[in-house]
């Protein structure tokens, strides 16, 4: 039951095959026996789970829609109403959201079944899921390693089948990165596509909701239900949703692949090179022709990005002052002291970098210099994308310049972290839609192959990964072991 | 050492929409403490602002009001500090593109001189909380009802210079944005607040001296002393050679003083930037003209127009035109008469005078325009004299009934009958036959007792310009 | 760059995070190597181009100016650290 993806699972309990009950039992108690070496929850709602599982299997007709009574996981970022909302942090260890956020409205309405929340890197600011307040995820491929992050919590557990698929958020690689790194499927679709009302803010124009699953097909159906406009969210766009899963099996034939000149130099691994080019290679046996294209402003993509994140983050993640929820420092003795000690106290290291150096670009004498030059760099960047779109229809390339490293092998230079998103960030900068699926192994570790569109073209992206994965099994392979 | 004030003002006035700028929670007055605090107020993980109609449309009216140009795209910025009231650690504001600037208001000042202020700019805002500081076993206790409530910051040119003008324009300001509708301009309750900022320089120099910030003044009287305070200290400290500190300082009634404000003293480095979670505001043509279409007559060219169609002085004018309410009651009381003065005198009169002494709005008075019209009607067809018009007036308000009824039941009508007046005068003058006398050997004044007698006789009621006719036949022999 | 123990100690406060003796010195080397690393800017030929605040090339949505929140206070104090009477309590705010 476990191995199965969303699509097979709906299948499967629309033929009673199994219930939603048993399937969920199962699941909880894969989760009760393997999580521990993974680390990938933070909270558990099995008997909310149950009741809805119950309540699911009672309403089940012949019909039901295509998620009915599935199961999946949402990142810790989503407010979840009644059950603990942490964002990976100290400061909301206590926190209880009272509201449901957009997107997880969407998918209990859509019938999935919540199974708990999953760990990530805290307030979503990492690349490896070692910031978390609750400790590191591993990477159930080999755990001495990291998962990827931010969404590291979901990656680890979709890889390692504890739950069919989960939610994600991805501001400049955190559902891409960590798909590549636990060799699963993840998509971030276009800026606006899906509502971020409930979703803790990292940096506003950046952050998208997403999913990490094991197939495209999985991702299409999700997105389908998370997408579209929300009156609450000022940044949501008011377009049509289409049914991403009925464009899936489309041909390939004429489609324009670009793969960009400036990542496939010096920097990116040979083996992983060899897996990319193979990807490319059954791209092109499926009718697809592939062409280099140049972002010339991309090299600048890392810098811009850490400019325009850490600003807005730096205040966005003012109002956790232990004033009205969160963590609130002992005994203060003022209010300079509560301000203070709550958030010394409260956040972790690598947030408090990143607030540090939002608030330096964004102060008296600097303003100009970074944070309005790093915009104008990112219209460069935005403006590098459109020129390619113009000769090719997707870009292709490497998810992530390596596979997973060792827990604890980058944390001592907070630039060295940094770059581990150098092909994903230029996506969230240009706000286009970007999935990452499984195309290869290196030395036992998954390898992604990343697939970028144009704005709100997510069906196409979808419809090559799709292709892709009817042609190979990469998607279809899972860690063994314990995990088997 | 000839000094010239220079004053410019930042008024603050809170828009009057049903709910907050940024969110639906409402914007009432006197609520409990933070029962008005939705979630986006409370600065919540995860929830978003977004901006409400009728707070634009306010903006848009004042804009339009002010001959002001309304900014087809402006754009929201944060402010960021960390204060208790301000739950996000952010006020979301407007910076570089504020929606409406380079408005003005003229001002017409008691000795009849008229001035033109600039308004440089008003933008939106939202409100932030408030703080009690009764005890809390040492804490203090914050209530973000306020927080989100839409404001509309004011700011004038630093085109003032007195104590006197700046009150004037703050008037202006208090009466334009309640007559559009957009502020009720309470300013007890905090909805209509100024701050000023003052510097002094020697006539003729060019330069702006440095100026200190006063604070949340909420009475235009508060405004004038905190003003006049403020000028004489900083001459003080310029004429014994010292130089005036730039800060924020606060009034303080009770000593009518100005003086340092302690924890905003550290100059703030809020760096703004565009709001990610907002996108620019675009308004177009056909926003503004729908606003335009809505305007009531402003202040100004209602005046204008009391002066033309009524006949009144400036001064009557622009007492009678102060706000909608009254204007509104007057122009329905003088449409129904011929005389307008007469209108005009008894609502800047009687009514007035009895509104002021029971401390009512126009909007509460006891006696309706409609009313007060069938009284005057009353007065203008000679029913009754001016005087007893008083009467029935004072009988009216106490609730007794309509002027008809009240003339009716008390008899009041006036006698103009010729024949039953005569008689009367014949009786007045048989029965004072000392008097009769000595107006006929030439004490002219005895006229006068003639006719209070012939008023006492009759109750008031004789007509008094038969009264004197009758009398100067029959006093004559 | 090398930002300086005083800039960095400015900053800190500015976003009120405390930071213990010891741990400057981490700071000061990070942010420099931060700071170091995003001055790559500087070489980026932006003459003439405009800022983008947003991908999305859209105007601001406006909400019609109705109440549409009712009072949930009981539900959202329950996270409060310190309530009274209704009121958020923080330590004492001078004024």
């Amino acid at each position: 039951m476990h191995g199965m993806t969303l699509a097979g699972i709906a299948r499967a309990l629309r033929a009673r095959e199994f219930s939603s009950e048993e399937l969920v039992r199962h699941l909880l108690a894969r989760i009760e026996r393997l999580d521990p070496e993974l680390n990938a929850f933070i909270t558990v709602t099995g008997d909310a789970a149950l009741d809805a599982a119950r309540a699911a299997d009672a309403a089940r007709t012949d019909g039901g829609g295509p998620l009915a009574g599935v199961p999946i996981a949402h990142k810790d970022i989503f407010c979840t109403a009644g059950v603990k909302t942490s964002c990976g942090s100290r400061m909301l260890d206590n926190f209880v959201s009272p509201y449901d956020a957009t997107v997880v409205e969407r998918l209990r309405d859509a019938g999935t079944i919540m199974l708990g929340k999953t760990n990530m890197d805290e307030f979503a600011m990492g690349s490896s899921n070692e910031t978390s307040f609750y400790g590191p995820v591993r990477n159930p491929w080999d755990l001495g390693r990291v998962p990827g992050g931010s969404s590291g919590g979901s990656a680890a557990a979709v890889a390692a089948r504890l739950v069919p698929a989960a939610t994600g958020t991805d501001t400049g690689g955190s559902i891409r990165q960590p798909a590549a790194l636990a060799g699963i499927t993840g998509i971030k679709p276009t800026y606006g596509r899906v509502s971020r009302y409930g979703m803790i803010a990292f940096a506003s124009s950046l952050d998208q909701a997403g999913v990490l699953t094991q197939t495209a097909e999985d991702a299409a159906l999700l997105l389908t239900a998370m997408s579209g406009h929300d009156p609450r969210d000022s940044t949501s766009v008011d377009a049509p949703v289409p049914d991403y899963a009925a464009g899936l099996d489309a041909t390939l034939e004429g489609l324009r692949i670009g793969v960009v000149e400036e990542f496939m130099d010096e920097g990116l691994d040979p083996a992983n090179a060899a897996a990319i080019e193979a990807a490319l290679r059954v791209l092109e046996g499926l009718g697809a022709v592939v062409r280099r294209v140049s972002l010339p402003s991309i090299g600048l993509s890392v810098p811009a990005y850490y400019v325009v994140a850490p600003a807005e983050c730096s205040s966005n993640l003012s109002r956790f002052d232990g004033a009205r929820f969160g963590y609130r420092a002992a005994q203060p003795r003022d209010l300079e002291d509560l301000y203070k000690r709550s958030r010394g106290e409260g956040f972790g290291a690598e947030v408090k970098r990143r607030i540090m150096t939002g608030t330096y670009v964004l102060s008296a004498g600097y303003y100009d210099a970074y944070y309005l030059k790093a915009q104008r760099v990112r219209q460069l960047i935005a403006a590098d994308f459109r020129c390619a779109f113009e000769a090719v229809d997707i870009i292709v390339g490497p998810t992530s310049p390596t596979p997973a490293f060792e827990l604890g092998a980058k944390v001592d230079d907070p630039v060295t972290m940094y770059l581990n998103d150098i092909y994903t960030i230029g996506v969230n900068l240009a706000g286009l839609p970007g999935l990452s699926a499984p195309c290869g192994f290196v030395d036992g570790l998954p390898v992604g192959l990343q697939i970028v569109g144009r704005a709100f073209e997510e069906g196409r992206i979808l419809n090559v990964a799709h292709r892709f994965q009817q042609e190979t099994d990469w998607h279809a392979r899972a860690p063994g072991g314990a995990f088997a | 050492m000839e000094w010239e004030t220079v004053i410019g003002l930042e008024i603050h006035a809170q828009l009057a929409t049903q709910s907050k700028i940024f969110s639906g929670a409402a914007t009432a007055y006197g609520a409990a403490p933070n029962s008005q605090a939705c979630l986006v107020d409370l600065g919540y993980p995860g929830v978003l602002p977004v901006l409400n109609v009728g707070v634009v449309r306010m903006a848009v009216a004042f804009g339009l009001a002010t001959g002001a140009t309304i900014a087809p795209r402006s754009v929201f910025a944060r402010k960021n500090y960390f204060y208790p009231d301000l739950p996000k650690g952010y006020q979301i504001s407007q910076y570089e593109l504020p929606v409406v600037h380079d408005g003005r208001i003229e001002l017409r000042l008691d000795d009849g001189s008229r001035k033109t202020i600039g308004i440089t700019r008003a933008h939106l805002e939202e409100d932030a909380g408030k703080s009690l500081h009764e005890d809390f076993h040492g804490q203090s206790g914050i209530d973000l009802n306020r927080a989100g409530t839409p404001l509309l910051e004011i700011v004038s040119e630093p085109d003032l210079r007195s104590a006197r003008e700046a009150v004037a324009y703050m008037k202006a300001i208090h009466q334009l944005v309640r007559y559009l509708g957009i502020c009720d301009g309470n300013m007890q309750e905090g909805s209509f607040r100024c701050d000023a900022n003052i510097s002094v320089r020697p006539f003729g120099r060019h330069k702006f001296g440095t100026r200190a910030e006063i604070k949340n003044l909420n009475s235009f009287r508060f405004v004038e002393r905190a003003i006049l305070f403020e000028v004489e200290r900083q001459i003080d400290i310029l004429e014994s050679g010292g130089s005036v500190v730039q800060e924020t300082r606060l009034y303080d009634p009770d000593k009518d003083e100005t003086r340092p404000m302690r924890s905003k003293e550290e100059a703030n480095d809020y760096r703004y930037f565009p709001d990610p979670d907002l996108l620019p505001l675009e308004i177009g043509h056909e926003l503004v003209d729908e606003v335009r279409a809505g305007l009531p007559e402003l202040p100004w060219h209602k005046r204008d127009r009391f002066m033309d169609a009524y006949g009144l002085s400036e001064y009557d004018a622009g007492v009678l035109s102060v706000g909608r309410a009254v204007a509104d009651y007057f122009e329905t009381v003088a449409a129904g008469l011929a005389d307008k003065k007469l209108a005009a005198n008894w609502v800047m009169g009687e009514l007035a005078g009895a509104l002021n002494k029971a401390g009512l709005d126009i909007s509460a008075s006891p006696i309706r325009a409609d009313a007060l019209l069938s009284l005057l009607r009353r007065v203008e067809d000679e029913t009754i004299s001016g005087k007893i018009a008083k009467e029935v007036f004072e009988a009216m308000w106490a609730g007794e009934g309509e002027a008809d009824a009240v003339i009716e039941a008390r008899g009041l009508k006036q006698i103009t009958d010729t024949g039953s007046v005569e008689a009367v005068v014949r009786e007045v003058i048989a029965a004072n036959p000392q008097q009769l006398e000595q107006y006929r050997a030439g004490k002219d004044k005895l006229f006068g007792f003639f006719v209070g007698q012939v008023m006492k006789a009759t109750g008031g009621k004789a007509n008094p310009a038969l009264v004197n006719e009758l009398l100067k036949k029959l006093l004559a022999g | 760059m090398k930002l300086s123990r005083h800039e960095v100690e400015a900053i800190a406060h500015l976003a009120r995070l405390e930071i213990s003796a010891e741990e400057v010195p981490v700071y000061v080397d990070n942010l420099s190597r931060i700071i170091d690393f995003v001055q790559q800017l500087e070489r980026a030929d932006t003459e003439g181009v405009t800022p983008m605040a947003h991908p999305l090339n859209m105007t601001q949505p406006l909400r019609d100016d109705v109440v549409t929140e009712p009072d949930q206070r009981a539900l959202y104090q329950q996270n409060a650290q310190a309530v009274e009477s209704g009121l958020y309590l923080v330590p004492r705010v001078i004024e």
